[in-house]
């Protein structure tokens, strides 16, 4: 079997290279939890019994990589964007994002112009995401110009704070932070050569998340939504929660424009990638107030309710005209190299 | 009549039980989309037909594609989905390292392709029903105006009413057609007068919407119940009775019918669309490309794509044949039944 664009989508065929491949070798239990970032222990004495030189601490860590084309797009870039996306991996484990690493992969024929202003972009959005670049690598290798950016983030997260995919209770309320499709449809559109105005959402959640905490919020479970969708990730939580989730397929909010665009192509916007939106889960009485936090923030200004968790296993919609059906993760292609 | 008067109507249903098919693909998707079997009574089923053209492609039509995609000079485009339909050599997206494939998104690419580069040869994966046909035949027509001679096309090309025509012929439990929206724009509506009457069956026309969906369901259990077998536009506003009749004299210009072989159905006659001889210069060799490759013994492909099963009754469903290790193409594509089953039913 060799490696197709599949096994890049964040949907199933990506979760099954995970687990034959690299969970096979790497395994161990800070990995194997599979969160968008991983919450290390450090100070303290490793076997729990009296603290050596420093307290102990959690701080979270995440990496990934950004090979999106085209390099500038509508609403950011991949300079932007790797910011973000880190920062964001950070976020939804409860850190407080702190540093970041990069490490650049250019071909040969890339304008120098070009790098210079992802990199204004990449220092640009660093600053406003609180976020201090502390190392970083250059390579060069043959090609066509393209350009590709790896950034490793480290993040503390403070006391009190427990939030995971595992965390979703029966009874609890789904909420999701804006409109979703939209740095799909916008990538999509660049490669397409159509003019629209939709605008990818790229953007660091750090006010989102902020305010969800300072408001005093018990926030259960967070997850940005990138590639493999909304769709994906409520299966994913169903499953590290084991939990049953139902969403109303009306309360989903998606933008006319990409609604539009979405139906012409034949694509389901629960399954298209952001790359500036979150879930968050909280306790059911928590559920109105989070929704008014939520859409008190620049990035969140959008949020919905949009659905809850119960007993049993699964992801199911309720649709429009009151038909239950079960949904399930992203299967084949999705877009390829959409972050 | 409102949508809730129809569903408390179909989801109350008690008459004698009733097979309906919904030929097209973009139906199965739409009536999975909006729960449409949660709406009515379980006495009314709904089951899958042939209408994926990827779906019915016999595995020669894929290594035809693939040789192609491997020879030095040659550039093949294809829309998305046939990408992963296994052949005897493994799928074009298996074959990428060695075979030229990219991803059209309409085959005028391939004009703007050929002209950028005269010495390369551009070739199409042509798939498809009337719905994509004119596309073809408008393309080819502009590269010949043009004098764009570097373009060829691996025809798959079929008409749908040759298959529905069989299904009546050779599976005769089906109570009414659930008739495909998009072919039906072109072909129209009047093309089903016939077979409606003489198979005794109603041949009713939808759009893609839940609401089109469900009230196509209820004027075939409507005319059922009143003993009436009649073709039925319920899609006005994108379906013309008679068609288009500029679609339809583009593709008869271009091309002619021919007998074609449809996986699980085997070979209809008159049911291919093949280039004329005044186009015969763009064609790839996609005359008698019918050899089908030996599918697993458990594997019931051909039973699904006529309705005979349900896709979740094929022992190989979820058991050594998912979306992401498909066997059949009704697996690979995003329209093919057991791809939509799997995804939503598994």
């Amino acid at each position: 079997m060799k490696i197709t664009m599949a096994h890049g989508s964040g949907g199933q065929s990506s979760a099954q290279l995970m687990s034959d491949i690299f969970g096979k070798y790497f395994n161990n239990e800070i990995l194997g939890r599979m969160e968008d970032a991983a919450v290390l222990h450090v100070g303290g004495s490793p076997d729990g019994e009296t603290a050596a030189s420093c307290a102990p601490a959690r701080i979270a860590c995440s990496t990934d990589s950004f090979v999106v084309t085209p390099l500038e797009f509508r609403g950011g870039d991949i300079g932007k964007l790797c910011v973000c996306g880190t920062v964001n991996d950070l976020l939804m484990m409860g850190a407080v994002p702190k540093y970041l690493t990069c490490g650049f992969i250019l071909e040969e024929g890339l304008e120098v112009d070009l790098l210079d202003r992802l990199v204004a972009s990449m220092a640009k959005q660093a600053r406003e995401a609180g976020v201090m670049i502390v190392a970083g690598d250059t390579k060069v290798v043959e090609g066509n110009g393209g350009l590709y950016i790896n950034t490793t983030g480290i993040g503390e997260i403070p006391a009190g704070r427990d939030v995971s995919s595992a965390n979703g209770r029966p009874g609890d309320v789904i909420l999701v932070s804006g409109n979703l499709g939209d740095h799909h449809a916008c990538i999509l559109s660049h490669r397409m050569e159509i003019s629209n105005d939709i605008t990818s959402d790229c953007a660091a959640l750090n006010d989102v998340v902020d305010a969800l905490f300072a408001a005093g919020l018990h926030v259960h479970t967070m997850r940005d939504v990138t590639r493999g969708g909304l769709g994906t990730v409520i299966n994913e939580i169903a499953g590290s929660s084991g939990v049953k989730i139902e969403l109303e397929e009306e309360a989903i909010p998606v933008h006319a424009d990409v609604r539009g665009f979405a139906d012409i192509l034949g694509l389901d916007p629960l399954y298209m990638g952001n790359e500036g939106k979150m879930i968050a889960v909280v306790p059911a009485e928590e559920a109105e107030h989070a929704l008014e936090v939520m859409r008190s923030t620049e990035h969140g200004k959008d949020a919905a309710i949009i659905g809850q968790i119960m007993e049993g296993s699964g992801a199911f919609l309720r649709t429009r005209l009151g038909a239950t059906r079960r949904f399930d993760v992203l299967y084949g292609e999705g877009l390829p190299r959409i972050c | 009549m409102e949508v809730r008067e129809i569903i408390d109507y179909l989801k109350s249903y008690d008459g004698k039980p009733l097979k309906l098919m919904e030929v097209c693909g973009t139906h199965t998707a739409a009536i999975f989309k909006n729960g449409i079997r949660d709406l009515i009574s379980p006495k009314i089923k709904l089951i899958s037909g042939p209408g994926c053209p990827v779906c019915v492609t016999p595995t020669a039509y894929i290594d035809a594609c693939t040789a192609f995609a491997k020879t030095e000079g040659h550039e093949l485009l294809t829309f998305g989905d046939m990408m992963k339909v296994p052949g005897t050599g493994g799928s074009l997206s298996e074959n990428k390292t060695s075979a030229n494939v990219s991803i059209m998104y309409s085959p005028f690419e391939a004009i703007e392709k050929a002209k950028a580069d005269p010495d390369k040869v551009i070739g199409i994966a042509a798939v498809g029903f009337e719905t994509t046909v004119p596309a073809y035949a408008l393309m080819l027509r502009e590269a010949r105006k043009q004098g764009v001679t570097n373009i060829r096309l691996i025809t798959a090309l079929k008409t749908v009413l040759p298959a529905l025509e069989w299904i009546c012929e050779n599976q005769n439990d089906v109570d009414g057609f659930i008739c495909p929206g998009h072919v039906s724009v072109i072909t129209g509506v009047h093309v089903y007068d016939e077979m409606a009457a003489k198979y005794g069956k109603p041949f009713v026309v939808a759009g893609f919407e839940a609401e089109h969906i469900l009230g196509c369901i209820y004027r075939i259990v409507r005319q059922i119940e009143a003993g009436e077998s009649l073709s039925e536009n319920l899609y006005r506003n994108a379906v013309r009775d008679d068609g288009n009749a500029k679609a339809l004299a583009v593709m008869n210009e271009v091309f002619e019918t021919g007998p074609a072989v449809w996986r699980g159905l085997g070979e209809i006659p008159d049911s291919g669309l093949y280039l004329k001889d005044e186009y015969a210069q763009y064609d790839a060799g996609s005359r008698g490309l019918s050899e089908d490759m030996e599918l697993p013994a458990a594997c019931r492909c051909g039973d699904v794509i006529v309705g005979r099963i349900n896709p979740d009754q094929c022992p190989m469903f979820g058991n050594g044949c998912s979306p992401i290790h498909p066997y059949g193409p009704c697996m690979v594509s995003a329209e093919g039944s057991c791809g939509i089953w799997y995804r939503n039913v598994h």
